[in-house]
């Protein structure tokens, strides 16, 4: 493809890793930030010229956690349907979940989605691989040829990894990669058969909760073994208040941990169940507003580094059925940005630090390239209109699925254009595919 | 009303309108024969009761209705098909109401969202049995005229009982007072909050009650660990004889079946001076009247 130069002119520029919070020219040449100027620039007679007066240029949105259900359950999600919802909801790169039909524990299976990534050419996709051989707890994957073969973390998402001896070596072999082990904090023995949070409304509704104690007792045991191994482990989706001070304290003492708080967890309380509503049933499940506060304190004061939306898409078939038997997980991808901007607006957290949270934050965790705006850096960036309100419409996602509990929500701010290595794949609402 | 879906959100009105129903029927209302003649009643039971199924069915006799029977063993359910599937397919024979017990809580609920015709709980997983919260302040009313200031005791698994669920929502809408007993890892968090007393100590709340109900035990809790053994329970939470001396003389005992007998209840309480335990069975079909008629109006 031939090398674009493109002017983005008099945009609110925020990069949270450089300080910067102020109107600038964007100049982007072979794909990689070219200039940033607090002076307007003259523009280069081959450069296509942007303007973004009113709106803000952020570096692109990297997501940590989402399951684009390809190889396995395309029905649910392609990689190209969910990088299309990805560049849709302002996202320049996704780290996809291993748990996949096979899972992602062999270089054959990273080397697919790489594959169909490059196809469908809109986000930059990051593979996650398996810590055991079929997400079955017993045996370790073959990390280093996970590695080799590109993949940025390992996780078996979806699960624990019951065995702490295996934890424990797993974090340990993985500091020669140094490598982040993400890991999905429960433990069987306490959530059980629980399908929401335990508490009021689980015991009015005759549903079998799950204790906070199922999460907070995963994570303590996992900081323990981060202590003795000094590997590094990153902390998904974080529910409640128990994990939150544990890995503050952690971090505190200078261990490598770093955690991801996803937007459902930080906007809506257990009660959203309601009726029975399968839409909000998740793992972990939905909180208490004692939580909800945590999670937006951690947000705020650095305990929490990345906004993760942990996009997780079923069809009817998983969720039009008796709560007990649904399916856990919501679509995330789309709502992201308005739902982190919502928390903003009700004074959770500054906007400096909500962008940092979808771009820096996760960049840093995982050792990614992106996530700020200095020149040299890949042209990786979201362009949004901050005073737009629109109602979030499930029918119309990018996402092959519809699983949400915010259809119906009234959100402000919104993608206008998405950039990825200089390219333009996302705007006024259309992906752009580059059919070559 | 256009489901009965559970006991929760009724109004006191509703419910004593219902009772009052009841107790037309109680003494053979005449016209009733005639309420649903033509009309076709569903029973989907996904799981068994005998003893509800057909309490339900003579009601619904009694009304000059036709009862369809589902049962769900062996059935298309265990081929796969949907609750919806199977829902709506027998929604398409033409019932005026479908009357529906299921293991998971909440399956009535969805069921009611996709179709047209009424939707009656029997019993949905640890949820709610609202006719039987209805049967059993039935009964309570009659001894009593109204439940305004007495004091129910309900004793044993809170947990995994819709029984005690849809009683407590009952009985307090009706302004009585529940104590909800049993072991503490069988009383889950927030039962204050839908406005009962909590406690451990039987011994201590026993003299107060005006009722007391015993729910039963299953003895697959036993072996989750809830409990140690069902000795153990029986020792600390079953009303014994000694235990059915500290009542107050006109306290009533209550249980909604079927009973492990020796285990929650000694069979000297259960047939005993204090039982109520025949009438409220020979209630169940004058409440499940009222509820056909009300909701299939
Ligand atoms: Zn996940």
């Amino acid at each position: 493809m031939k090398p674009t130069t493109v002017l983005l002119r008099r945009g609110r520029v925020i990069d949270p890793r450089h300080g910067v919070d102020g109107v600038r020219d964007v100049l982007v040449r072979d794909g990689r930030v070219a200039e940033v100027s607090e002076a307007p620039l003259e523009a280069p007679p081959d450069a296509q010229v942007v303007d973004a007066q009113g709106r803000w240029v952020l570096p692109g949105f990297i997501d940590l956690h989402v399951h684009l259900r390809e190889p396995g359950e395309e029905g649910k999600e392609t990689v190209l349907t969910g990088s299309r919802s990805a560049v849709a909801g302002g996202f320049t790169a996704v780290v996809a979940m291993p748990n996949t039909k096979p899972v992602n524990d062999s270089v054959l299976v990273t080397e697919y989605v790489k594959a169909k990534a490059r196809e469908a050419g809109l986000c930059r996709v990051y593979l996650a691989g398996a810590i055991t051989k079929g997400l079955q707890g017993e045996e370790m994957a073959e990390m280093g040829a996970l590695v080799a073969a590109g993949c940025v973390c390992i996780t078996d998402d979806g699960r624990p990894v019951m065995n702490a001896g295996l934890m424990r070596r797993a974090l340990q072999y993985a500091t020669q990669f140094d490598l982040p082990v993400m890991v999905h904090e429960e433990d069987l023995t306490l959530s059980g058969k629980g399908v929401m949070h335990e508490g009021p409304t689980s015991t009015r509704l005759g549903l079998i909760g799950i204790p906070p104690s199922a999460e907070v007792a995963m994570v303590a045991r996992d900081l323990v073994l981060l202590e003795e191994t000094r590997g590094r482990l990153h902390v998904a989706h974080v529910s409640c208040e128990g994990s939150v001070r544990l890995i503050r304290e952690a971090k505190r003492r200078g261990l490598r941990v770093t955690a991801e708080a996803t937007p459902h967890h930080f906007t809506l309380e257990d009660e959203a169940v309601g009726d029975y509503d399968t839409h909000a049933r998740m793992n972990p499940p939905l909180r208490t507003r004692h939580d909800v506060l945590a999670v937006r304190e951690a947000l705020a004061d650095g305990t929490i580094d990345a906004i993760a939306t942990d996009h997780a898409p079923h069809g009817v078939l998983e969720k039009q059925v008796e709560f007990d038997k649904a399916w856990n997980g919501v679509v995330g991808l789309e709502t992201a940005l308005g739902l982190t901007l919502a928390a903003v607006r009700e004074g959770a957290l500054s906007l400096t630090r909500a962008v940092a949270l979808l771009s820096d934050g996760p960049a840093k965790a995982f050792g990614l390239p992106g996530g700020h705006l200095a020149v040299g850096a890949p042209a990786d960036i979201t362009v949004v209109e901050p005073d737009v309100e629109w109602t979030v419409d499930a029918t119309r996602f990018f996402s092959r699925s519809r699983n949400t509990p915010f259809h119906g929500r009234r959100l402000t701010g919104r993608v206008a254009q998405t950039w990825v290595g200089g390219r333009l794949v996302f705007e006024n609402g259309q992906t752009k595919e580059s059919r070559s | 009303m256009r489901h009965l879906l559970g006991i929760e959100g009724l109004r006191r009105s509703d419910i004593e309108a219902l009772l009052d129903r009841a107790e037309a029927h109680l003494h053979g209302s005449p016209d009733a024969s005639h309420v649903l003649r033509g009309k076709v009643v569903a029973n989907l039971f996904f799981e068994d009761s005998t003893r509800t199924r057909t309490s339900f069915e003579m009601a619904a006799h009694a009304l000059g209705a036709e009862v369809l029977n589902w049962t769900m063993a062996g059935s298309s359910v265990s081929k796969g098909e949907t609750l919806l599937d199977t829902a709506r397919n027998i929604e398409a024979t033409g019932p005026v109401a479908l009357i529906i017990r299921h293991r998971s809580s909440g399956a009535p609920h969805l069921v009611a969202r996709h179709v047209r015709c009424a939707v009656i709980n029997a019993g949905d997983g640890t949820h709610e049995h609202p006719s039987q919260a209805l049967l059993d302040a039935f009964t309570l009313r009659r001894r009593w005229g109204k439940l305004d200031g007495r004091t129910v005791l309900i004793i044993g698994d809170v947990l995994h009982s819709r029984v005690a669920r849809s009683n407590l929502h009952c009985l307090t809408a009706l302004g009585a007072k529940v104590v909800l007993c049993g072991p503490p890892t069988l009383l889950p968090p927030g039962l204050e909050a839908l406005g009962a007393r909590v406690t451990s100590r039987l011994d201590e709340v026993l003299p107060e009650a005006d009722a007391v109900m015993c729910l039963r035990v299953q003895s697959e809790r036993q072996s989750e660990s809830f409990f140690p053994s069902a000795r153990e329970f029986s020792r600390l939470f079953g009303l014994n004889a000694a235990r059915a001396e500290r009542l107050k003389p006109e306290a009533l005992v209550l249980h909604p079946g079927p009973m492990n007998r020796g285990v929650e209840i000694a069979p000297a309480v259960a047939d005993g001076p204090h039982s109520v335990i025949l009438d409220q069975v020979a209630h169940g079909v004058a409440v499940r009247r009222a509820v056909l008629e009300v909701v299939c109006r």
